[in-house]
């Protein structure tokens, strides 16, 4: 009786396309999200996350037709993140077939945001989104030396992430997705030492993002603390599938479904 | 089948989930419409107060008990499980359920929380919603449940079935009462094993 680790493939969307780049940059086409979705779903995946990576950026609206058509077909956990800034927004993603949503950039701008989400959904729909990088500014020096960036990685702010995420959770968040900037896209491993530093802090579920590339690196992300894996470019790219991934974790002793 | 349309969360995947198992669906709070299905699905995402507040402006409650005295089927799921008990207790708020099972909802006592993924839970042998699919796993994504089963029921009456799961202690993931049956996962959401139960739950009907 326990509860299993999750294994979460990450699509990263851009204008109707699964898109893979390093740190957000050079994006790739990777494919279509609702074939891509329904292929995981079927390999074992636990969740799915479509994170809309052109939405900050754009002031785009994200893409309610693609969650619409996935949560026809797929009956798993859909997250969808990338440009939420309003209850309303939420209220729209949910509608369509969402179960939770990623927020960012808005929350930072304006805390209050995640509390009133959670006021009106609960806590367990707001997935607290953090692209977090190591930095060496006054304001890093002064806390963990991990802050909080926005513009998918390209702003650094004076946020210390540790502190972020402590507030975010006493305003409602119910769960950390914990991205590295520094790791994404290089394949060498998630950031354990910021998994383990989360962790700590953390009453709610984490997420471990950024950086996976051998199968290795999820036990590693879990015996960390991380509550669930996250990865995209691997999956994408086939050289692992959501099965491989389960059975590294079983090996290790850790509890899939 | 009606999935009861009073402005709770993802009801989209209910009634998909709903008609991929060969169901005729449709989202509405419509009077009749509810009376007269042959199932009821009532989908609950959010505060157990604010759920009460919601499916008080469309009388459910009243719906709900209409549908029980005549003995026709309905299933609560995650929030629209829990307002089936007395009452709900959840930051501080204690608000009156529905009262259809004596008991109270209240916070797991886990250390990490909302209580979310895929679990596994301990059906009884009779049960007729989990018949195949005993072993698998269910999508929760909850922080509160009914901790205690309060229900003695005297015989000539069939015994409620309770089935339970575990996160930081026991708790209450599904309950088969006569025509009245609930969910604390999401069977919309639990992919083919919840999609099963589903199709277990029509078969019900």
């Amino acid at each position: 009786m326990t509860l299993a680790v999750r294994v979460i493939p990450c699509l990263d969307v851009a204008a109707g396309r699964v898109v893979k780049g390093v740190n957000f940059e050079n994006l790739r086409d990777a494919g279509d999200p609702v074939e891509l979705a329904g292929l995981y779903a079927a390999q074992g995946a636990d969740e799915i996350t479509f994170l809309d990576v052109t939405a900050t950026v754009d002031e785009r609206a994200t893409m309610y037709d693609i969650v619409r058509q996935t949560a026809e077909q797929v009956f798993i956990p859909l997250t969808v993140g990338g440009g939420v800034r309003s209850t309303d927004d939420v209220a729209r993603l949910l509608a369509s077939g969402a179960d939770k949503v990623g927020v960012n950039s808005a929350a930072i701008a304006r805390p209050e945001l995640i509390g009133e989400i959670a006021d009106r959904f609960g806590a367990q729909v707001l997935v607290l989104s953090l692209d977090i990088k190591r930095s060496t500014s006054e304001a890093a020096r002064r806390g963990s030396g991990f802050v909080v960036t926005t513009h998918g990685g390209r702003r650094e702010t004076e946020l210390d992430a540790l502190a972020w995420a402590t507030r975010a959770i006493e305003l409602g968040a119910g769960e950390l997705l914990v991205n590295s900037i520094d790791a994404d896209g290089t394949k060498d491993g998630y950031d354990l030492e910021l998994i383990r530093l989360m962790r700590a802090i953390s009453s709610v579920p984490v997420i471990a993002s950024g950086g996976a590339g051998r199968v290795s690196d999820f036990p590693d992300a879990i015996a960390a603390g991380a509550d669930a894996v996250l990865a995209a470019s691997v999956f994408h790219n086939r050289e692992l599938t959501i099965a491989d991934v389960k059975s590294a974790l079983t090996e290790s002793g850790v509890v899939v479904r | 089948m009606v999935v009861l349309d009073y402005g709770s969360g993802n009801v989209h995947s209910a009634v998909k989930a709903l008609e991929k198992v060969g169901a005729t669906v449709e989202l509405t709070a419509d009077r009749r419409a509810v009376a007269e299905a042959d199932g009821l699905f009532v989908p609950g995402v959010g505060a157990f107060d604010a759920v009460m507040r919601a499916l008080e402006t469309v009388r459910g409650g009243d719906l709900i008990d209409k549908r029980l005295a005549g003995g026709r089927a309905v299933l609560g799921v995650c929030v629209g499980m829990q307002v089936l008990f007395g009452r709900g207790v959840e930051r501080g708020v204690d608000t009156e359920g529905l009262g259809e099972w004596p008991g109270t909802v209240d916070e797991l006592r886990a250390d990490v929380l909302p209580h979310m993924g895929w679990n596994t839970l301990t059906p009884p042998n009779e049960s007729r919603l989990f018949a195949g699919i005993a072993d698998e796993r269910f999508y929760f994504v909850h922080s509160n449940a009914a901790q205690t089963w309060e229900l003695e029921v005297q015989h000539p009456l069939p015994a409620p079935l309770v089935t339970w799961a575990d996160h930081g202690g026991g708790f209450i993931a599904a309950v088969e009462n006569g025509p009245l049956a609930a969910t604390q996962f999401h069977p919309e959401k639990s992919g083919d094993a919840g999609l099963q139960l589903l199709s277990n739950w029509l078969r019900t009907l």
